[in-house]
């Protein structure tokens, strides 16, 4: 491993002066040392930003809550707020990795983690992402877990957070401190498809830094679920996070996100637009799934994803639908 | 060797098991390399160093946490326990007790992992955490045997004690809110 400087941020001014532009944010680091360790980050200097005062999960007058960015996925998980108010959002979270993880992550550092893909996290392969130019192997190669949507030539890759599925599917805010001061971006806008330039996962400029994440309150029944190759401690295959209110037999309002199909969580606007007031119905539901998924390209051998993720949404759907 | 492979140092100060530790350590050491190398506290054990295994677990400020990700450095003045500091004295912990008893270990390798776990993620199920099994998020869980293998995901143990280790946390469980109530 490089070495590297630490130094331990005091405040958010504190850490936008200590960042040189090249510098690495360190909150749990569960993702940034093992990257470290493989040799995929080399930083030069790290500013610890775990210590900063966003700690807290505060409910806002709309109903809704902000979550500072240093939050641990545990504190986020076990919050009674989110639990009541956002099940779906608490579900991502614990779905995600493992109790002992869970601890460390911070909110702002699972926004930040990088792709699974098993040619990004070896520096003896060509990645786009990693190394931009270099090539990418996995279209052509082991790409079982990698992406069905959103996709370009140059990156095929999915991003792993649970969570930021959730927070998809709730419109959630992020809230971001950066040289021209503060501003926040939805989170839809905050995570970027590959296109020609892979290396960037976010809109984030060098030295940003999150500070929060605002979730609106969302006043209807919601679930996170998630399908994967053993029952825990293991990455999405397709996961889904949804919401739906049924009004007179109705669709009246539904949210739809997926995760491990697309370089960011794919918000499922198509099939909501489908589905708003349409009968709440399974063929209503399937029907949507089409619509979302007309657009799916498929590599060589991960065609099964898409009814994967038609049969997600639809099963998923029918529960919510059966409940409220 | 260009000035940017040169090692850098930091001050380091850690409260193992009650003992205070003063130190001077290499920024990229882990938490798991400073309580083995440094320390002397061979029980938390390398097994993959990426998270995955859940060997070096530990409880940092009373959490169980991976060892081997935590950057020692950036756990400056924090209070650790390891396997060492589980027990009072001779006297092992109820989670200690109940692996001897449910023959919970086979190797043993992936043990002091084990224990430091089952103790931190008992004292989450006390607290009222959830997790992914738990049918109803809004709800306080029930420790059945379902709950116990979700939140023991992060331990793995080659041998395949795994039946022996639910048994035990279940059976710590019992003699923890005996030894409560």
């Amino acid at each position: 491993m490089r070495p590297f400087t630490y130094e331990r941020a005091t405040s958010a001014e504190d850490a936008l002066n200590r960042h040189d532009g090249d510098a690495y944010y360190l909150g749990g680091g569960t993702n940034l040392v093992d990257l470290m360790r493989l040799g995929v980050e080399t930083p030069a200097r790290i500013v610890d930003v775990a210590h900063l005062p966003y700690d807290q999960v505060q409910l806002n007058p709309d109903g809704g809550v902000l979550i500072g960015a240093a939050v641990t996925n545990s504190a986020l998980a076990a919050d009674r707020t989110v639990r009541e108010g956002h099940p779906m959002l608490a579900q991502a979270v614990l779905a995600g990795a493992s109790g002992q993880i869970r601890n460390m992550a911070t909110v702002g550092g699972n926004l930040l983690q990088r792709t699974r893909c098993s040619y990004f996290q070896d520096i003896a392969k060509p990645c786009n992402k990693r190394d931009p130019g270099s090539g990418c192997p996995a279209i052509e190669g082991e790409h079982h877990n990698l992406a069905i949507l959103g996709h370009s030539q140059a990156c095929v890759a999915t991003h792993p957070s649970d969570m930021a599925v959730a927070l998809a599917a709730l419109d959630a805010l992020v809230h971001i401190r950066g040289r021209a001061g503060a501003r926040v971006v939805p989170i839809e806008d905050f995570y970027r498809l590959p296109d020609d330039a892979p290396e960037r996962d976010t809109v984030l400029d060098p030295g940003d830094l999150i500070t929060a994440v605002e979730v609106p309150l969302l006043g209807m029944p919601s679930r996170y679920r998630k399908v994967r190759e053993r029952a825990s401690f293991a990455f999405a295959l397709v996961s889904i996070a949804a919401s739906l209110d049924v009004v007179g037999g109705l669709v009246r309002d539904v949210r739809l996100a997926l995760g491990g199909v697309a370089h960011r969580p794919w918000r499922a606007r198509r099939a909501e637009e489908a589905l708003r007031g349409a009968p709440a119905t399974p063929d209503a539901f399937r029907a949507a799934a089409d619509a979302e998924l007309a657009e799916a390209e498929p590599l060589r051998d991960n065609a099964y994803k898409v009814p994967l993720a038609r049969n997600l949404i639809v099963q998923t759907l029918t529960e919510l639908e059966e409940t409220s | 060797m260009d000035s940017e492979a040169t090692p850098v140092h930091a001050d380091l100060t850690l409260v193992v098991n009650g003992r205070e530790h003063r130190l001077n350590v290499d920024t990229r050491a882990s938490l798991l390399d400073v309580l083995r190398e440094d320390i002397g506290l061979t029980g938390s054990k390398k097994g993959c160093d990426h998270g995955q295994c859940g060997a070096c677990t530990v409880l940092i400020e009373g959490r169980r946490a991976n060892a081997c990700l935590a950057l020692a450095v950036a756990h400056d003045g924090a209070e650790v326990v390891t396997v060492e500091g589980l027990a009072d004295g001779e006297r092992l912990s109820p989670v200690q007790e109940a692996f001897i008893e449910n023959d919970a270990f086979q190797c043993g390798y992936c043990t002091p992992g084990q224990l430091c776990s089952a103790t931190g993620m008992l004292d989450e199920v006390d607290q009222g955490w959830p997790s992914a099994v738990t049918a109803d998020v809004s709800t306080e869980p029930v420790l059945d045997d379902d709950e116990i293998r979700e939140r023991m995901s992060g331990n793995l143990c080659r041998c395949g004690a795994y039946v022996g280790i639910v048994a035990a946390v279940r059976a710590g469980a019992r003699s923890r809110e005996a030894a409560e109530a």
